[in-house]
């Protein structure tokens, strides 16, 4: 008759393993509503506007002579191949960053104008944020000495 | 045609010793395959001898590995740029320490280290486990050989390190700046350690699959190396994350970035196996999940190469980038870690359980923290691969942010640190939780105070401040309670405790030092998570402002200085507390003409109880704009894991596993309390 006390064991790791389940679903869930951001081109900013507040990855090109530096931070343009937004940033720009290169920014987008909350550029030589040369690969603008 | 004629013959000199290098990684590769193949004949037709290959075998593929990591860190320390990868990785001006750390520090490099790392591994169970059932050992070396000959064969046929170059250039092409860097130099080799001594765990477990016999011994034996394979995952995630906060200038220290997590998921695992072989070991109960546990740590470990060495996800850290590599890298990922989880299928329900225990018992309080951990590491790993499932099925591109990650994995890490004291007090088989509770008390008081304080004191503040510290001090209290009733578990003489103290077993020692590193590391996160305060400003010298209710910055100047291999653009604050000066800070943006990278030189004033951390950016005609951070309790969090990294190699001391070892065969009496 010892079958019985390691059922039970059983039946309560079970239970306790389902509850825990439970929890981390509901915890995914939860936690993708926050911390699941979007890439967009600017195009595709254009076509449909994101609901506003909604916290996305805008990636691009920094437009040719549309940074300029103020007192409340830094503005310059995202574009791709049709359009570019304006971007918005109150903090220090990665070292990488250039007109002409490759950029990603995290931030939402209101009124015409995207504020960052992060800005990311190329990490190295070589290295293109990949979500923005595989979109440029697509609309025929990618150069492969932008690397990858 | 030019022909640099001097250089071929200056080169030609060091090629032979490069050419040996190659050949004796195709020995390697032999050694490994006969190390692999004749040893399971013999295992299946009872031959002694032929099981005994595999001693002589893991040594000359060891000796022959490391002649070949010691035939390209020649050509590197000579800077022989007829090597194709010293040419593309090196520079002749760089400090001796990182043309040593530029071995590794690319990917062909880093893969012969990892086969280094593989085969010391092999070689050290070869000799320390003489005393091991000759079956066992030969079965478990043979998987071990497997697994290298499967990364043998993808260095030679992928990622020759060895392949030359014609024409010889003049320079080597250096290396990014940002791995200039002590941290760095050494995160890999930590991280590989850790990393690959989880693979003889996992061939222990195949092993015993094979034999079908999983026992008190067999726990004992793989407890050792797993707990080393821990306290180097620690040591080489601490050391990565030290350095993403001093040298990236970011400000953070941990991002959730998906080489971070390919790291992280295979030191959660690794700690659930740790414990649950203590159950095995001591209880002979859970042996299907340690089993389990084995070879789940190495595959993520493997995933987590996979990750690191493909490229297949977007992040920050990702250096290289090839996709034939990473489907070599799948495939072996999916041999072993798919073939092993298809014998465990298969053997696993034949291995019978035992070791009855009570719903309250030590055994149900590690079940627990094996199943958080476990379900910490599959939330982990949902959001690192979710990215790369979202783009295969609904072709979408979106990224998974920290956020996800601290709303779905803390709450799992912060419920088993809040169940560790009662679990770690419990005892075996049979215990009361009611009493357990009693016995910490003062802990639990302490920490309710704690927690209630700072919730007054912060006044509407986040939860984690809080609810952080009070886990932190119950933990805290927690260790302290037990490792005190452990040498003084009733009124006795100062020199009975004093040397009940020095008489405590390793483990104990081992056990109190890990989970009170624990501690610190909880304590540190929730206050620079809590409290840290940031404040960006665009300002020019001669400003003066405060960054915090303490603390404020001067900026006494801006200048442009030269160094060794570079040119930075450099500010000098003078930190002020309470208006009195206490440092001066140097940040600097500084620019490698070699390489054309800018890199951002964070200047940390540390503190034991808070960092004050400053960083510019490009000078401006309106200014420079300024980021500076009041971290309380950084250090905290480095000093957590050296703590349990500590507590780790002190466990290792324990006589149990020298006398599993065989090296000493004297009896003794467990000290028990």
């Amino acid at each position: 008759m010892q079958v019985t006390p390691r059922k039970q064991l059983r039946i309560r790791l079970v239970l306790i393993a389902a509850l825990l389940l439970v929890a981390a679903v509901s915890l995914v869930g939860y936690g993708f509503r926050d911390g699941i951001a979007y890439f967009r081109l600017p195009t595709d900013v254009i076509n449909e506007t994101p609901r506003p507040g909604e916290l996305f990855r805008l990636g691009g090109l920094v437009a040719e002579g549309s940074v300029v530096h103020g007192s409340g931070g830094v503005e310059f343009e995202v574009s791709d191949e049709h359009h570019s937004i304006k971007v918005a940033f109150a903090g220090i720009l990665p070292d990488l960053f250039a007109e002409g290169q490759g950029v990603v920014a995290l931030g939402r987008y209101q009124t015409g104008v995207f504020t960052a909350t992060e800005v990311l550029a190329k990490h190295d030589e070589t290295y293109m944020p990949k979500e923005v040369a595989d979109a440029l690969k697509e609309q025929g603008l990618f150069k492969p000495a932008d690397g990858l | 045609m030019v022909l640099p004629g001097s250089s071929v013959t200056l080169a030609a000199r060091w090629q032979v010793t490069v050419e040996l290098g190659h050949f004796a990684l195709i020995l390697a590769f032999l050694c490994a395959l006969v190390q692999c193949t004749i040893p399971l004949i013999g295992t299946q037709r009872g031959w002694v001898s032929w099981m005994r290959v595999v001693a002589p075998a893991s040594f000359a593929q060891f000796i022959l590995t490391a002649l070949s990591f010691a035939a390209l860190t020649n050509a590197f320390i000579q800077s022989d740029f007829s090597v194709s990868l010293v040419a593309t990785n090196s520079h002749s001006a760089k400090p001796l320490l990182y043309k040593l750390s530029g071995v590794w520090g690319n990917h062909e490099g880093s893969m012969l280290l990892w086969v280094l790392v593989l085969s010391l591994f092999s070689c050290l169970v070869a000799v320390f486990g003489r005393q091991l059932p000759v079956h066992l050992k030969s079965l478990t070396l043979a998987v071990q050989a497997a697994v290298s000959s499967a990364f043998f064969a993808f260095i030679l046929f992928t990622s020759n390190p060895f392949e030359r170059r014609f024409p010889v250039p003049f320079e080597g092409a250096g290396l990014n700046p940002l791995l200039q860097d002590p941290g760095l130099a050494f995160h890999p080799p930590f991280l590989y350690m850790g990393y690959v001594g989880l693979s003889v765990s996992f061939s222990f477990a195949v092993a015993a699959l094979l034999r079908g016999r999983v026992d008190a011994a067999w726990a004992r034996w793989v407890r050792p190396w797993t707990l080393a394979s821990w306290v180097f995952l620690t040591i080489g995630i601490a050391l990565g994350s030290w350095w993403a906060y001093y040298e990236l200038g970011w400000g953070g220290w941990w991002f959730w970035d998906p080489v971070e997590n390919a790291s992280f998921m295979p030191w959660l695992f690794a700690t659930a196996l740790l414990h649950s072989a203590t159950v095995t070991e001591k209880r002979e109960a859970l042996r299907n999940w340690t089993l389990l546990l084995a070879i789940l740590a190495f595959s993520f470990s493997l995933l987590g190469t996979f990750l690191v060495r493909s490229g297949i996800i977007t992040s920050v850290h990702t250096f290289a980038s090839d996709p034939g590599r990473g489907i070599f890298i799948l495939a072996i990922l999916l041999v072993f870690s798919g073939g092993a989880l298809c014998l465990y299928g298969w053997r696993g329900a034949s291995m019978v359980p035992s070791g009855a225990f009570a719903a309250v018992s030590r055994e149900t309080a590690l079940i627990a923290n094996n199943l958080l951990l476990a379900v910490a590491a599959i939330v982990v790993f949902l959001g690192t691969f979710w990215p790369l499932a979202a783009e295969l099925i609904f072709g979408r591109t979106l990224s998974v942010g920290p956020p996800f990650f601290n709303i779905a994995v803390t709450p799992f890490l912060a419920a088993l640190a809040a169940i560790l004291p009662i679990g770690a007090a419990l005892p075996w088989k049979r215990g009361a939780i009611t009493v357990v509770l009693w016995r910490m008390r003062m802990a639990l008081a302490a920490s309710l105070l704690s927690g209630v304080a700072v919730l007054i004191y912060q006044s509407g503040g986040p939860v984690v401040g809080w609810l952080g510290m009070a886990i932190a001090v119950w933990l805290a209290g927690g260790v302290l309670i037990d490792f005190w009733q452990r040498v003084a578990p009733r009124r006795q003489e100062l020199g009975v405790t004093l040397r009940r103290v020095i008489g405590l077993p390793g483990s104990e020692w081992g056990k109190a030092l890990a989970h009170g590193g624990l501690a610190i590391t909880i304590a540190g996160i929730s206050a620079i998570t809590a409290w840290e305060t940031e404040v960006i400003r665009t300002s020019n010298p001669g400003d003066h402002y405060q960054i915090s209710g303490q603390y404020g910055l001067r900026f006494e100047r801006a200048d442009t200085v030269a160094g060794p291999n570079y040119r930075a653009q450099q500010a000098e604050f003078t930190l002020l507390a309470d208006g009195e000066p206490v440092a001066q800070l140097f940040p600097e943006r500084r620019f490698y003409p070699a390489s054309g990278m800018t890199t951002t030189e964070a200047a940390i004033d540390m503190g034991f109880l808070r960092d004050v951390y400053v960083v510019i950016g490009d000078p401006q005609p309106s200014g420079v704009t300024v980021k500076a951070y009041v971290k309380p309790l950084a250090n905290w969090i480095w000093l957590g894991a050296i703590v349990m990294s500590l507590g780790g190699l002190v466990s290792l001391t324990d006589r149990r596993y020298r006398l599993a070892a065989g090296q000493r065969r004297t009896s003794f009496v467990p000290a028990q309390g």
